[in-house]
């Protein structure tokens, strides 16, 4: 029997039973779709976090304070004041694959403005912390090493501190906000970053020189941490070990003594949340994957109800010299169309559902095309392997018993 | 002398019910030669349709030997049976056994689906020639449904004929019919027969049989009368004698 037959027959056997095909489709359906919606909600937002991490700053290296932990005891990264100017000046002469470093220090406080005042968050650095963070100003200027010698009162303000103190649009640039106290001249406006996987907003800040923070506003002479650029990506972990060498070195820490400080890489960050992600994508995809496999019991059940259905069908065409390879064929193709068909639709349909969701409940959303490739062969799988054991029954039907069948 | 088509040579057949042992053929003994129509009459479980269901590849016997068309059939598998059935017999049921839902056409074509040397367009047009020559020509596109009892019966001689075996094999096939519907399915039984068909014939009413040219008499699985008859009663004409519009008052 050629597939052209086949197929027809199987699609003539479904159409008899549209209402019961359709329901039994029904169960591939939503299995696929969840599967689909379910894989593009995982891969999306892991691609998302991929992304903003990638945006916090250009192959970033950071160094906090502290070891990670001491004596099983988790400590907070501020803990210890182990980071000096010191060991920036070390970092920029001594590691190759290092391309910019500065140092890091924050407070927060109520910054004022007229009428108006907000709590925000103020971060200091060197006249490289924009270039490493990817920040821009849009308008007016970054500032100087001049300003960084002098701890100018001088500050660069994010959007939502525009907005909260002068409203939205306005230009702040030349005017004069106090932040704790400290009168200080806004001299560029960061541009809109919009808020980070974590939901927090990344415009609500203050950047000042990190002499000026430390002196002025924290009255510190420690630094809270260092951000360094490596030259590429790929240089990022020789960067690390680099760094770690150096404060080692700077602190004077011996062999097996533990260090005082942590190298993290934005590389690792990402590859951490990537497989956090990529565990949720399993997980999600596991659970829908369940409702796939009760879609598959689904169409094994109905094939044993048209196999008994039609035993006296079966019985003739045996009689008349079907072979059991090719009554097997035929019930195979039914539960196999069965589950294309249902997983054709359910892959539109998961397809919509995700973008439905992904507008919705503003979700990152990525469908690729690998997750609808698999869902079609799972489906594929699921017919032929639902299918065999109904399908070997009927082929192995005696003739004689098969026609007498009441 | 013609050629045989069925030569079955102490030939028997026993079942296994639980514990008991069923003799249902008890070493049958028969040659069938080509253009014979032949009838096999008997009480009920006197063995004929295991018989048939030997003769016609369906069942293997217990022991013995079967040559149909001069081919041993002994020891083939179930694949070569089957090819067996699709090219050299034709089957007719009792109760039809035409797909519901499916065109008399289609009905018709369903054996040669299963000989892949029959290409579609030839498919058609066999159906199409043996429809016509059982008197179907205007009711092809008809579902089962749609046809009587001696219509359904035609459409599967047809179908038993697409195939042109070397012999039809009928069970009880006018067991469902009316006497006038079953005279005219003799009919045509007898009209193949004309042409040079091989018809075996299972029937436990005498009345058929006698419309045919052999009667063979089993009982408890033996042969035990196996007659030629010389005179050919026509069923065509049987079918004269009945009231043409029976008074049902
Ligand atoms: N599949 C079977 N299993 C057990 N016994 C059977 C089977 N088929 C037929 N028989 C027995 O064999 C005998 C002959 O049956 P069968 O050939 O059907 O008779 P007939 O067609 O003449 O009425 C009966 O006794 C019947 O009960
Ligand atoms: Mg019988």
């Amino acid at each position: 029997m050629n597939y052209t037959n086949l197929f027809k027959i199987a699609i003539n056997a479904l159409l008899r039973n549209k209402m019961r095909a359709f329901l039994t489709m029904l169960g591939v359906i939503i299995g696929v779709a969840s599967v689909i919606a379910m894989l593009a909600i995982g891969q999306g937002s892991k691609k998302s976090i991929q992304e903003q991490v990638s945006k916090m700053g250009s192959n970033m290296i950071l160094v906090f304070p502290g070891s990670q932990s001491r004596g099983g005891v988790q400590m907070g990264f501020s803990s210890s004041k182990s980071l000096t100017l010191d060991d920036i000046e070390a970092i920029a002469k001594e590691c190759p694959s290092i391309k910019m470093v500065s140092p890091e220090v924050r407070g927060n406080g109520q910054a004022i403005y007229a009428g108006s005042n907000t709590p925000t968050n103020i971060y200091g650095g060197n006249e490289y912390y924009l270039a490493i963070k990817k920040i821009n100003v849009i308008s007016g200027r970054a500032f100087t090493s001049a300003d960084i010698k002098y701890a100018a009162k001088v500050c660069l303000i994010g959007q939502t501190v525009v907005n909260n103190l002068f409203g939205e649009n306005a230009d702040p640039v030349g005017s004069y906000i106090r932040f704790k106290n400290i009168p200080m001249r806004i001299i560029g406006v960061l541009e809109k970053k919009g808020q980070n996987t974590f939901g927090q907003d990344q415009d609500d800040l203050l950047i000042a020189p990190y002499t000026t923070v430390q002196k002025r506003i924290l009255a510190i002479t420690h630094i809270q941490s260092i951000l360094a650029s490596a030259v590429s990506e790929e240089s990022s972990p020789a960067a690390v070990i680099e760094v770690e060498n150096v404060l080692r070195k700077n602190h004077k820490i011996r062999d097996l003594q533990e260090d005082d400080f942590q190298v993290r890489s934005q590389e690792e960050l990402v590859k951490t949340f990537s497989s956090i992600s990529n565990i949720l994508t399993i997980l999600l995809g596991a659970i829908a994957g369940i409702s796939l496999l009760v879609g598959g019991i689904g169409i094994m059940n109905i094939m044993y109800v048209s196999v008994t259905e039609r035993t006296r069908e079966i019985g003739l065409r045996m009689s008349i010299g079907g072979r059991g390879v090719d009554i097997l064929m035929q019930f195979l193709t039914e539960s196999v169309l069965l589950s294309v068909t249902g997983g054709l639709i359910g892959i539109l349909l998961g397809i919509g559902a995700s973008n439905a969701v992904g507008s919705i409940m503003k979700w990152p959303i990525a469908i690729t095309t690998e997750s609808v490739a698999a869902s079609f062969l799972v489906c594929t799988a699921i017919g032929i392997f639902f299918g065999w054991y109904p399908a070997r029954k009927a082929a192995e039907l005696d003739p004689i018993d098969a026609l007498r069948y009441e | 002398m013609s050629k045989k088509i069925i030569e079955l040579r102490n030939l028997r057949k026993n079942f296994i019910v639980g514990e008991v042992v069923v003799h249902a053929l008890r070493g049958i003994s028969l040659d069938i030669e080509e253009g014979e129509f032949v009838a096999i009459l008997g009480a009920s479980g006197s063995g004929k349709s295991t018989m048939l269901n030997i003769i016609g590849c369906l069942d293997t016997p217990t022991s013995g030997d079967y040559k149909l068309d001069g081919l041993s059939v002994a020891g083939l598998n179930k694949n070569e049976l089957a090819r067996l059935r699709n090219r050299k017999l034709g089957f007719v049921f009792q109760s039809y056994n035409l797909l519901p839902r499916t065109t008399a056409l289609e009905n018709v074509e369903l054996p040669l689906l299963y000989n892949p040397a029959i290409k579609s367009h030839q498919r058609r047009e066999l159906a199409m020639n043996v429809l016509e020559a059982v008197g179907l020509a205007d009711r092809m596109h008809h579902m089962p449904n749609q046809l009587s009892g001696g219509q359904q019966q035609r459409v599967a001689i047809a179908r038993a004929l697409v195939n042109d075996p070397v012999v039809i094999l009928a069970d009880e096939a006018t067991g469902n019919l009316d006497t006038r519907t079953s005279f005219e399915i003799m009919a045509l039984f007898q009209e193949l027969n004309r042409n040079g068909k091989t018809i075996v014939f299972v029937t436990h009413e005498p009345d058929i049989a006698k419309l045919t040219k052999r009667n063979i008499v089993l009982r408890d699985g033996n042969i035990i009368k196996d007659t030629v008859l010389n005179e050919t009663i026509h069923a065509r004409s049987l079918l004269e004698s009945l009231p043409v519009n029976p008074d049902y008052d």
